[in-house]
Formats: C-alpha cells, structure tokens, sequence
C-alpha cells in the first residue's frame, strides 16, 4: 500500500504565499523612497541656499584612509577599507562585511568654494560641508507693489 | 565562502519581521553586516553599525542568544532640504545564537569608526583540546 509520509502543503498556504508574491510584486512599481546607490558609499545630499552638505555611511574606515576632492561641481570621495588583520588560526563562521578600494564621484546642484570645503568624521560616517560661492548664492529680489 | 573577501556593498538589508510582529518605534531597522570568526580561544563578532553612539548600543546575552541593538537618532542639517536620498537612517538590530560556551563575564566591547567588535571568550571546558593520534 502507498504509504505518505509527508504532509503535502495545504491549498490555503499555496494561496497565501501567492498573495504574498503578488504583493511583493506591486510593492516593486510603486516609487522608492531611497535611489540605490551605483556604488559604494551611498550618500545623501542636502541643499540649501547657503551650500550643500554631504553625508556618507563609511563604517570600519580610518579618517586618513578616505579622500575627499572638489573641482568645481564634481565632488569625489575615494578610498579604502583594509580587511581584518587577523591570526592564522581563525575560522570564519561569517563574513558580510565587503572591503576593498572604492571611488566615487557625484555632480553637485551648483559648484562649490573648494577652499572652504570641510568634512568631519563620526561614528562611521562622514560629514562633508561644501559652502556655495558667494558670488554665486542667490540674491533675494524685493517685489515692490506699486 | 566564508573565507574569500567580499566586495563593498552600498546597501542595506531591512530587518525581516516575523508575521504579526510590529517594531514599537515607527523606524527603519536595519541588519549589521556581520562577520564571525572563531579562534582557539574566543569568537569574535565584528558588525557594522554607522552613525550609533557608544551609549546607544545595548549588548545583551540571554541563554546563548546574543542580541545588539543601535538606536540610531538621525542628524539632519538645519536649514538644509534632502535633495538626494541613497540611504535611510534607521535602527540596527541582530542576534545570534551562539553555540559555544562563553564566559560571559569576560566578554569585551568596543566600538571605533562605526564598527562594533565584541570578543566573546571561550569557556574553559568548551575550549578546544587537540587530541593527536598517535602511529601504531
């Protein structure tokens, strides 16, 4: 006699894992809340009239092991994560943490003064002030009513 | 491959909640990416977690399940508007269940650059002893 051993999976847990698959997939057309980022670090950019503020997620990375350069409009930060020194005798049981060498260059909304540029460095992340010339912030025009 | 070195990643995994599970604080959370490794005597945990506070990080070890958890407050410049979003500030949540004996009073903490570094020493009795074969 045929003898069944495992439990098929009920209908009703076929038609969930549908709706799930189903959900998942209209979830994937609505508009995100983040751009992924072409590269390694992610950043994000703030605006303002007075200038422009970078931030960047760079955890496990020295501050000397980073570069940051300006030229015009063109910020680029660049650098490098050294892997773990560790012994001979270990086992790695996981390992997600990526490193390596890394560069990347992002257009800013209106070019920058490079000599006022300032970044700071905390908790792994990096914090890049890059003030607006100020030749080039915008100047408030008064609307006069006649 | 545990052992191959990965390439930098620029993105986050969001924490998967179990079904009917909701997160009190209405925030992202996200998964430290985590490395492991295991010498003679200690396990080592390294987990990244941009942007905490030394004070903000709760280390806990309950029954072999070891749980850190970052409350991450997110800085926004003032006066400033987000113009370009590639990454979101949340919390940091991860366990681990650990299969080794540790010696609990002698677990080390550290956190520098974003990454959090824990030694969990080994207990004595789950230390491992070489047994050599001897030739006949």
């Amino acid at each position: 006699m045929y003898y069944r051993r495992y439990r098929a999976p009920s209908i009703w847990q076929e038609v969930e894992r549908l709706q799930r698959e189903m959900n998942r997939l209209l979830e994937s057309f609505q508009p995100r809340r983040v751009q992924p980022a072409p590269s390694f670090p992610a950043m994000n950019l703030w605006v303002s009239d007075e200038g422009i503020v970078v931030t960047a997620e760079v955890p496990g990375i020295k501050p000397e092991d980073i570069d940051v350069s300006v030229v015009n409009d063109l910020l680029t930060i660049s650098g490098e994560r050294l892997p773990e020194q560790v012994g001979e005798e270990v086992r790695y049981h996981r390992r997600e943490r990526g490193c390596g060498k890394f560069a990347r260059s992002i257009q800013l909304p209106f070019a920058v003064d490079a000599n006022k540029v300032e970044a700071s460095f905390e908790n792994g992340v990096i914090t890049i002030n890059l003030p607006r010339k100020e030749e080039e912030k915008p100047k408030k025009i008064k609307v006069v009513a006649k | 491959m545990p052992d191959s070195e990965k390439a930098l990643d620029a993105e986050k995994q969001e924490v998967a909640l179990s079904e009917g599970t909701e997160l009190t604080r209405d925030r992202v959370t996200f998964l430290p990416r985590s490395d492991i490794y295991e010498t003679n005597d200690a396990l080592v945990l390294l987990m990244d977690i941009p942007g905490a506070k030394e004070e903000d990080i709760d280390i806990t070890l309950e029954k072999n399940i070891l749980t850190v958890h970052a409350l991450v407050e997110p800085k926004e410049p003032e006066n400033y508007a987000l113009a370009l979003q590639e990454y979101e500030i949340g919390d940091y949540q991860r366990s681990f269940r650990l299969s080794n004996e540790i010696d609990q009073d002698r677990i080390e903490a550290s956190y520098r650059h974003g990454v959090l570094r824990l030694v969990l020493p080994k207990a004595e009795a789950a230390k491992a002893k070489k047994i050599s074969i001897k030739a006949e």
